[in-house]
């Protein structure tokens, strides 16, 4: 097996780059354990409940006081919530300095199958989003948490929610996007 | 900013710039990896859980760090899995790649954002249903794989080595 570590678009191969992240996830437990008193692992799903928090909190604080998930997942700028802040700063960077930074009004496989509207993407995604998110705090966790630092600590439930995750996304992919027969 | 927020800026920073530059951002990258054209983000993640899962276990055996393992409920993880694949196809993104998509131009991920932080305040308002139903049929608890089966990580780490290794030949054979 040989390979070249830059890809022909100017990034890194895949397996340099997904094996710094698993040295950067070694760090990250280290120094969480040791600054912070706990062990915390690469996740994002949580952010978002927070998130979401922190805009209800603007309309109605009582009603996000009163939540027993919203009092559960804390609603607060925390560890997890900076790395998520974080991630959109560090592929700014990356992309500004290596000038594969472009501004997309639609992603082109999505245009291929279902046409320019922006408004059946919008849709889409936002319908998708609802879904996967729903999903993912059910299951505790995103391809973050459950996929990466789940199978980091070969956690059962990190291997059986990669699964799921895969194996029903394929389904549905395939049935999105599959019928490009022309 | 408290280190804790400091720690995780840093962190999330260079976790983007990995992610960018491994070009896994990208929508196209991730419904290829569903439709098995591209299998980018795999390679990807497999070789960060490779690397990961020595280290981690190199630093849990020496005691500088613990595993937190997230519950085996059953119900929660097959049912949640499979409303987070069927979502994540049509969306394209995942939590992640969503915001570090943002972060390299593309714009239209704002929708997807948007969809989730919608999904997470509808989670929070039937949270209590959920608890009483799905996370309430089978909790096997906070469960690793060694113990499980009774041997050791060190057991079990080659083997996946191997097998992700041979998997890695097959995708670069295959120029998936």
């Amino acid at each position: 097996m040989h390979m070249k570590w830059k890809t022909e678009d100017g990034g890194w191969s895949p397996y340099l780059a997904g094996s710094l992240v698993g040295l950067l996830a070694i760090v990250s437990v280290y120094a969480t354990t040791e600054w912070m008193g706990k062990t915390n692992y690469l996740g994002a799903s949580t952010t978002f409940v927070r998130a979401a928090g922190m805009l209800e909190q603007m309309l109605a604080p009582e009603h996000v006081t009163a939540n027993e998930y919203f009092t559960k997942e804390k609603v607060r700028v925390d560890w997890q919530f900076m790395l998520v802040l974080g991630i959109f700063l560090g592929a700014l960077i990356s992309s500004a300095t290596d000038r594969s930074f472009k501004l997309e009004r639609l992603p082109p496989v999505w245009e291929q199958r279902f046409g320019s509207s922006l408004t059946k993407r919008a849709t889409g995604a936002i319908l998708g989003g609802i879904i996967a998110m729903i999903g993912v705090r059910m299951a505790d966790g995103c391809p973050s948490g459950h996929g990466l630092s789940g199978m980091m600590q070969l956690s059962v439930s990190g291997l059986i929610a990669m699964g799921m995750f895969f194996g029903v996304g394929v389904l549905v992919a395939v049935l999105v996007y599959g019928r490009k027969t022309s | 900013m408290s280190i804790d927020q400091g720690l995780g800026l840093m962190t999330g920073i260079l976790f983007g710039f990995l992610l960018q530059k491994g070009r896994v951002l990208r929508f196209e990258r991730q419904v290829g990896a569903m439709l098995m054209k591209d299998m980018t983000i795999l390679k990807f993640m497999l070789s960060a859980i490779l690397v990961g899962m020595v280290g981690i276990t190199l630093l849990t055996d020496a005691g500088l760090a613990t595993f937190r393992h997230k519950p085996m409920n059953l119900g929660a993880v097959v049912l949640g899995g499979a409303l987070f694949g069927a979502g994540w196809a049509v969306m394209g993104y995942c939590p992640g790649t969503s915001i570090g998509a943002l972060g390299e131009g593309r714009w239209h991920a704002v929708f997807a954002v948007v969809g989730m932080l919608i999904g997470a305040a509808l989670y929070a308002e039937f949270y209590p249903f959920f608890k009483s139903t799905v996370l309430a049929w089978k909790d096997f608890g906070k469960i690793g794989v060694p113990e499980t089966l009774g041997v050791s990580a060190w057991g079990i780490i080659p083997m996946f080595w191997v097998g992700i290794i041979l998997l890695f030949r097959w995708f670069e054979k295959k120029g998936l």
